[in-house]
Parts: C-alpha cells; structure tokens; sequence
C-alpha cells in the first residue's frame, strides 16, 4: 500500500469514527464538533490557497460572512431557506461568496506573500467595516438572530440530524477540494507556490490558476457561511472581523498547511480549547496563544507533520546505523 | 453644513492622524527592515496604554507615565525579536503567524491584569482646556497630539536621514542582503527598529488613551486602521506614513461624519484599491 493510500483510508477511518461515536455523546460534544467541522470547510479552503497555491489570505471571514449574512437575512426577511429552499440558500451563499471573491480577486491576486496578506486583510476590513456600520441590512453591532432551523422532510432542530448535515457538507467538501488538488489544476498550483517564474515560463497563465483558486476558496468560505449562521443561530460582525480570518489562518498551519484535513485536527483542538476549556480554566487562552506559538517555532509543517518528522528521524538514525556498519569495512 | 463644521471636522481629522502617525510609522518601519507584518502592534498599543494607567494609579503623574509605557514597551518589543522573531531567520509568513500568536496572547494577559473594564488616561489639568482659534474652539489636547506627533516625526527624519545609524537603516530597507555584504549589523538594526516601534505604538497607546480611552480590543481595532496608514503610505516609509496618516485620519472622521453606515467602507476601499494599483503603496519602494 503506497503511503497516499494509507493517509486516505486513516481520513476515512477518522471519519466514520467522528459519525459513529459524536452522536452517541452529550448535546456539548455533538455541538462543539458541528462547530468545528462547518468552520472547518473555512479552514480548508484557506488551505487551498496558502497550502497549495502559496497564498496568505488574511480576510477569509468576509466569504464565511456572507454567506452567513445571506442566509440569515433570507430567513428572517422573507421567510425563505427554511424549507426545502434550504438546498437553494446553498447555492445562493456559495454563489454569493464566489462573487464576492470574483470582485476582491481582481485587487487581491496582483500582490504574492505578505503584500497578498495586507491587501485580504484590508478587502477582509471592508467586508467586516459594512457588515459592522450597515444597520439598516446587517443589525450593525447586534447582528441577526435565527430563529429556528429549516425543516424539510428532517427536522434540523434535532442536533443529530443537524450534526449529520454539517458532516455530510463537511465530507463532500473534502472530496472536491481533495479531488481540486489533486487534478492537473491542483498540480500547477502546487508549481505556482514553488515557483511561480518558471511556471510562467512554462506558458501557465499563473494569474487566471490564482484567480479561480481564490474564487474556488471563496465559494467554500460562502458554503460555510450558510452552515454556520444555522448552527450559531447568530449572524455578527463577530464573523467577519479579522480575528476570524486569523482563526482560519492559523487553524490552517496549526493542522499543517497543504494537507486539507490538517485544518480539520486544526479546527477540533481550537474549538475544543476555547469552548471546553474556558468553562473549565480562565487562563485558556494562554494554552491556545502558546499552543500557536510553540506550532509556529517548532512544527512549521503543522500537526500533519509530526508522523513524517518522527519517518525521517528513524530513516535518519537508520543510515547512521548502516555507515557505522560500513565504514569498518571499507578502511 | 457650513465652513465651521469642514474646518472642526479637518481638525479632528488630523489631530487623529497624529495618533495614527505613531502607529503607523513604527509598523511601516518594522515592515522596512524586516520584511514582516507585525500583526501585534496594536497589542503594544493597548500595553503602552494600560501600562501608563498603572504608573497614574501609582504615581499620580501623566508626565512620568509616557516614558515609562513607552520604554517598557519597547523592552517587550526587544524581548520578542530577540527570543522569538529572530531565531526564524528570513522566513516572513512564520514570522507574521508568531506575532498573531503573540497578539492573543498580550490579550489574554493584558484582560488578567487590567480587567475588562473601560479606562480613560487623563491628561493634567493644563492639556484639557479649550482655546479659541478664529471663533472656532480647539480643544488644547488635540493641539498638544498634533505638536507631538509633527516632533516625533521630525526627529526620526532627522535620525533617518542625517545620522549613520539612519543611513544603515535606509540601506536596510533597500536591500538588506546588499547592506550586510557592505558590514552593517542588520540583524541589531531589525532589533533596534522593532523596539523603536513598540515605543512609538506605546507612545501612541499613551495619547490616544485619553480620547479613545483603553479597553480590550482596542488592539484589533487598531491594528487594521495602523494597516491602512502603511498600506496606504508605502511601506518603509516615514513620509509615506505621514502622507498616509493624514489621508485615514481625514477619511475616517469625514466618513464617519457624511456616511455614518459605510464609513469603514470609505475607510478601508481606497486602501484596497491603492494596493491593487500599486502593491507597495503610493511611496513605497520597489
């Protein structure tokens, strides 16, 4: 079995053991994981573009944000979203956020490394900047609150069937932005990040490959949006401000950037710190800063590295082992 | 609508890009010298403040609490390029996550010694009156921040431009690879402009306490604003971050006073559309 092959099936393994033994715990857990995995579709998307394709975005929360927005609005204006019409507010949110992303791409995908990490962070501001000030659409500072899930055949009030919805997103995310990836699109992103010269050189047009990166990301950002609004059941400028993109951001290198389901593992160890142990410790947020921190300083390829760190000590010490045995018999 | 109300709002505009100066123009100098965004300057901002609340509960005097905000400030900046921000080498991305690491954490800590409660700084009796300029009527303080920020400004210009300190600085920015060849330490310029500006950010945390007042997450809400000031400006540059000032301070009060519901959006759109037009600001360098 290659090793790609044994990373796929320990996802899947992961996965089923996430559906089979999350539902059978306490309405906090079922919660909390729910949380995590529709952030986590942010997370990911993040990942395309800093992982694969090289770039920092910094205002990821303004695509999560609108399509949390729109969802919010449609439901609580006119109504609709709460019924089968669910399905179409999907396609809508992700719409939206493409759009969205269509627009900020046009500005944002001229700049590369830190220079494309200030101008999402502004495009990000923008976002977080209307949704604060635009009452009259948004709730300003209050924001939106649902009220109640949609019903359609299955009843998404119930956490269970809630949490198996997320999830369900959740995997068919996973499989398109794994099968993104790893298609010949996914492949010249990966150059791009390694070089975007020669890559140009080669007659890529790497300019239109980030732009419909960023729009794909954007359309992620929008897919969770909606999720997210229905699963806090509050839409605030909380969501779009750029503390979310740096959650996002660093949930994304914490679980290892460039390995998509780094940010899932990136995303429960947050979630789980920050909901589980504030009610346990004041001081959790020291443990989250220092979790970071000690990622940043010690493990730059994230939590998914450590297995391939731990491979090439053993390899290394091995040689080691097998120069000692040589070495006498050669002299 | 008449000329009273253009020219108090122009004033109130540029008293606030006094503030924004000193924000600014230590995260433009950072990104300078370092190539790094430096993610918890607004965290120095916030410190500097709450730390000159502790030296007025203590010792009563405003005066002696913006040196001592301002240099412990710089000695936290000094620690953290030193212990953290240098032992990665040139590696900018890791370098910008470390200081969102370090900005969360400031937060946390600043929350346990400080409390969440909102604080004002008082300036002394002196700074709080009014004077009358042409029938219109200045508040004292605000000409005071103005004053501050233009000698501040003048005095790093000076250092930058007529010492050899300032000289290897500038050589620093242009091309750091280039400068250590020619023998200068840039590895103690990043350290001494990273410190210089903690300082500035703290110093600002000082003065702007008094009318934005200190409370926790002001340091988020600085951080983006101090962005647009360098983005907008250029970034390495003191003029630029003067120029940059100038423009946000005025955006943002004429925003906030003509168009209430999008005044981030006046904000921070024309900070958008300047970095795609031109990625290193107006007077950045290449």
């Amino acid at each position: 079995m290659t090793g790609q092959a044994t990373k796929v099936l320990a996802v899947i393994v992961a996965l089923t053991a996430i559906a089979v033994i999350v539902p059978n715990t306490n309405s906090f857990v079922i919660l909390l994981t729910t949380r995590a995995l529709a952030f986590s579709i942010l997370v990911m998307s993040v990942d395309v573009l800093l992982g694969y394709t090289g770039l920092p975005s910094l205002g990821q929360a303004a695509y999560l944000g609108v399509g949390a927005y729109l969802t919010a609005i449609l439901a609580t204006r006119y109504q609709f979203g709460l019924g089968y019409d669910f399905w179409l507010v999907v396609v809508f949110g992700i719409l939206i956020a493409a759009v969205l992303a269509a627009v900020f791409g046009l500005l944002a995908i001229r700049a590369s490394g830190v220079y494309f990490l200030m101008i999402t962070l502004a495009l990000g501001q923008c976002a977080w900047g209307l949704a604060y000030r635009w009452n009259s659409l948004t709730g300003g500072d209050n924001g939106i609150n649902l009220r109640g899930r949609p019903k359609f055949g299955i009843d998404l009030a119930n956490e269970v069937t809630f949490f198996f919805l997320v999830f369900g997103f959740f995997v068919v995310s996973l499989l398109l932005m794994y099968t993104l990836v790893r298609s010949p699109f996914g492949r010249s992103l990966t150059g791009i990040r390694e070089r975007e010269l020669r890559m140009k050189i080669l007659g890529y047009n790497t300019w239109l490959h980030k732009y419909v990166a960023f729009i794909i990301a954007g359309g992620f950002g929008g897919l969770a949006g909606v999720l997210w609004a229905h699963t806090a059941g509050i839409v605030s400028p909380e969501n779009v401000v750029l503390t979310t993109s740096v959650d996002a951001l660093l949930m994304a290198v914490l679980g290892g950037a460039g390995t998509l389901v780094g940010g899932v593992i990136g995303a429960l160890i947050v979630f789980g710190l920050r909901e589980y142990l504030s009610t346990l410790v004041p001081w959790w947020q020291y443990v989250l800063g220092s979790v970071y921190v000690l990622t940043i300083l010690f493990l730059p390829t994230g939590l998914m590295g450590i297995p391939e760190r731990i491979r090439q000590r053993q390899t290394l010490s091995g040689k080691r082992e097998d120069v000692k045995e040589i070495a006498p018999v050669t002299s | 609508m008449n000329t009273q109300f253009w020219l108090i709002q122009a004033f109130n505009g540029i008293s606030y890009a006094a503030l924004l100066f000193l924000v600014g123009s230590g995260l433009s100098l950072i990104f300078g010298v370092m190539r790094i965004v430096n993610l918890s300057h607004g965290s120095y901002f916030l410190l500097g403040g709450y730390v000159a609340l502790s030296v007025i509960w203590t010792t009563g005097s405003w005066a002696l609490s913006l040196p001592l905000a301002a240099l412990s400030i710089a000695a936290v900046g000094l620690l953290m390029e030193r212990i953290f921000l240098r032992p990665l080498g040139f590696d900018p991305l890791r370098q910008v996550l470390l200081t969102v690491g370090f900005a969360f954490l400031f937060q946390q800590a600043a929350l346990d010694i400080w409390t969440g409660n909102n604080f004002d700084i008082n300036p002394p009796e002196a700074l709080t009156k009014t004077i009358v300029v042409g029938g219109l009527f200045l508040p004292l303080y605000r000409i005071f921040m103005i004053a501050t920020a233009a000698a501040i400004g003048i005095g790093l210009w000076l250092i930058m431009e007529k010492t050899r300190m300032g000289a290897a600085v500038r050589a620093t920015v242009d091309d750091a690879q280039m400068a250590r060849g020619v023998g200068i330490d840039t590895s103690r310029i990043s350290m001494f402009i990273f410190a210089l500006g903690a300082l500035l950010a703290a110093l600002g945390g000082v003065i702007g306490g008094a009318f934005l007042g200190i409370y926790p997450g002001l340091d988020f809400e600085m951080l983006p604003i101090a962005f647009a000031v360098v983005i907008i400006g250029g970034m390495g540059s003191l003029g630029g971050a003067a120029i940059g000032a100038l423009l946000v301070g005025l955006a943002d009060n004429f925003g906030k006073a003509l168009f209430p519901e999008v005044s981030y959006f006046t904000l921070y759109a024309p900070m958008a559309l300047i970095l795609a037009v031109k990625p290193t600001g107006l007077f950045g360098r290449e």
